[in-house]
């Protein structure tokens, strides 16, 4: 049984703000889209996976030293999220919100095999020239990956949240998100704004791709990085950028605690079902999220 | 000048909802458009303003010209480009942005920041309460103050033409007259184009100089406001009164029936 101990505590802790930032980026992606379109991409995931395999199999297959293929990666998300954007999503503007959610189920489908189908089926490597030796963080000891992950993420979602809040685009497109019909008569360009959404999800999925890929290895189960996402957006609201990281903080800590503490005593996986147990709570006590906008209701 | 020849629209792609609607808005003055509910004045501002299609509606024939320059056919963005801008009725509020980002998303359409910056002191000055107001989420202003932002918000584009819907609905009298008398002074101070669509047909015909009158997709009507007013089946029919000038009463309703002499 193991004793309650600060520094073991703290490890968890650690990990768990690392590892949440980085799904507070995945959650960004989704965030973006259902903000600006009122889209659920149920392929988030797969859009991280599809970014790993491009970064991957360029180095891999075309021998692109690491900052090259992250660039390729990135450039290679932005056109698939302006593409579909075109041939899928804009068609069914204006159908039934069930109609997109299976429309991205089955992209999520298309993009797995299609990964499998271009780079193979084995699990291949992103190596990032940041080395393997653990570097110390007071008492805690951190794989360089993790922070170089951690720290991108905090980055991009300091960045977005900028543009969101302060930049005349960002303005717009919250417009375009709150309604589309008042924004088209201010002269905004409605369909340009959700090119650009899905663009930008593109943007962060690459990132996400990249980070998970560099610490997980990149075959179709980096999808799955891609479920967490759920938990992440509910908690935090589905429309809130700080929603996302602080969404995604709860997350990464629940289940690093649960591994620590709860994994001993049933011999494993509380890790993995820990955060949809919170998330179901969080749906019946707030179902819009700590962040998420509420309905305003005039009386 | 605003005008509209001929102009027919279809929704869905067999529904007739105007029926050859023909009108001017004169620059520099107020031009109401009065009407029942359903008789398509929404209708034929959205024709305008290029935003049928977002429900499938279409311009089937005719003309819209601001100036000599046919607007019909453009997308909603370029109609706003070219200086005609709408204002909803029932006060649309991008309620989550604040009153200041509300302005912001109105000038999408200038690229020079400079002159937003501009056009938001601007609107500031003809709406004190906004400034005051400014870093509220402009969901929770008051009915008032929020058709004030929208209205303030469509300035943001610098219109030449601008189209309003309904301005009064929903507002208390006091506040009624404070937004007419806005509309007045932005006619008066900054030559402002106005089609004022409207239920309340004696306040609208109060503050305009031109009148039309739509029933069932067709103008039945038009003149002068003045002449209007004095018009005794508009009287009747659109300001409660009867022959003789004053407030009808129910009792008469029930024995005379009258028939409007536009429906022949």
């Amino acid at each position: 049984m193991p004793e309650f101990e600060w520094q073991f505590t703290l490890v968890l802790l650690t990990n768990g703000v690392m590892i949440g930032l980085m799904y507070a980026l995945i959650a960004l992606g989704f965030v973006l889209i259902y903000k600006a379109t009122d889209a659920i991409n149920f392929a988030q995931g797969e859009f991280v996976m599809f970014a790993g395999f491009i970064a991957a199999g360029a180095a891999d297959l075309a021998g692109a030293p690491f900052w090259l293929s992250a660039l390729l990666s990135i450039s290679g998300m932005v056109l698939l999220g302006f593409g579909l954007e075109r041939v899928v999503l804009r068609p069914l503007i204006g159908r039934p919100v069930i109609a997109v959610v299976m429309a991205t189920i089955g992209l999520a489908a298309v993009l797995r095999g299609s990964a499998t189908l271009a780079f193979g089926g084995g699990t291949r490597a992103i190596v990032m020239p940041v080395g393997d030796e653990p570097i110390a963080l007071g008492a805690v000891m951190l794989p360089p990956v993790q922070l170089v992950g951690a720290a991108v993420s905090i980055a991009f979602l300091a960045a977005f949240s900028w543009f969101f809040l302060k930049s005349r685009i960002g303005i717009a497109m919250r417009a375009v998100a709150d309604s589309q019909q008042v924004a088209m008569a201010m002269g905004i360009d409605v369909r340009r704004y959700f090119a650009l959404a899905w663009a930008m999800a593109g943007v962060v999925s690459a990132l996400g791709g990249v980070v998970w890929g560099a610490m997980l290895g990149v075959d179709n189960q980096l999808a799955l990085v891609g479920l967490k996402v759920f938990p992440v957006v509910i908690l935090g609201g589905l429309d809130s950028i700080i929603g996302a990281v602080v969404g995604g903080l709860i997350v990464g800590i629940v289940e690093n605690l649960a591994a620590g503490y709860l994994d001993p005593y049933v011999g494993g996986g509380t890790k993995d079902f820990a955060p949809y147990i919170l998330m179901i709570a969080a749906l019946m006590v707030r179902p819009e999220g700590i962040f998420g906008r509420r309905r305003i209701e005039r009386v | 000048m605003l005008a509209l020849n001929n102009i027919e629209v279809v929704y869905d792609g067999v529904i007739l909802v105007l029926k050859g609607v023909s009108l001017v808005a004169e620059e520099g003055r107020i031009t109401t458009l009065l009407g029942a509910n359903g008789a398509g004045k929404t209708t034929t501002l959205k024709a305008i303003s290029g935003l049928l299609h977002s429900e499938r509606g279409q311009v089937t024939k005719g003309i819209v010209e601001l100036d000599g320059e046919r607007l019909d056919r453009l997308p909603a963005p370029d109609v706003v480009r070219h200086g005609v801008t709408q204002v909803f009725e029932g006060r649309r509020v991008f309620e989550n942005l604040t009153v200041e980002e509300n302005l912001v998303a109105g000038a999408h359409t200038r690229s020079d920041f400079a002159s937003v910056r501009d056009g938001i002191e601007r609107v500031y000055d003809a709406f004190p309460v906004l400034r005051e107001r400014r870093h509220n989420q402009s969901g929770y202003l008051s009915g008032g103050e929020q058709q004030m932002l929208v209205i303030g918000r469509a300035l943001m584009s610098d219109p030449k033409v601008i189209l309003l819907d309904e301005p009064s609905l929903g507002l208390a009298p006091l506040l009624v007259e404070e937004i007419f008398g806005i509309i007045r002074r932005l006619r008066d101070e900054r030559n402002l184009t106005v089609l004022l669509v409207e239920q309340n047909a004696a306040l609208a015909l109060d503050i305009a100089d031109h009148g039309y009158v739509m029933e069932n997709g067709r103008i039945v009507l038009e003149g002068p406001a003045e002449t209007l007013r004095q018009n005794s089946d508009i009287k009747e029919f659109y300001l409660g009164l009867n022959e003789v000038g004053t407030r009808k009463s129910y009792r008469d309703v029930k024995h005379y029936k009258r028939r409007k002499r536009w429906l022949s």
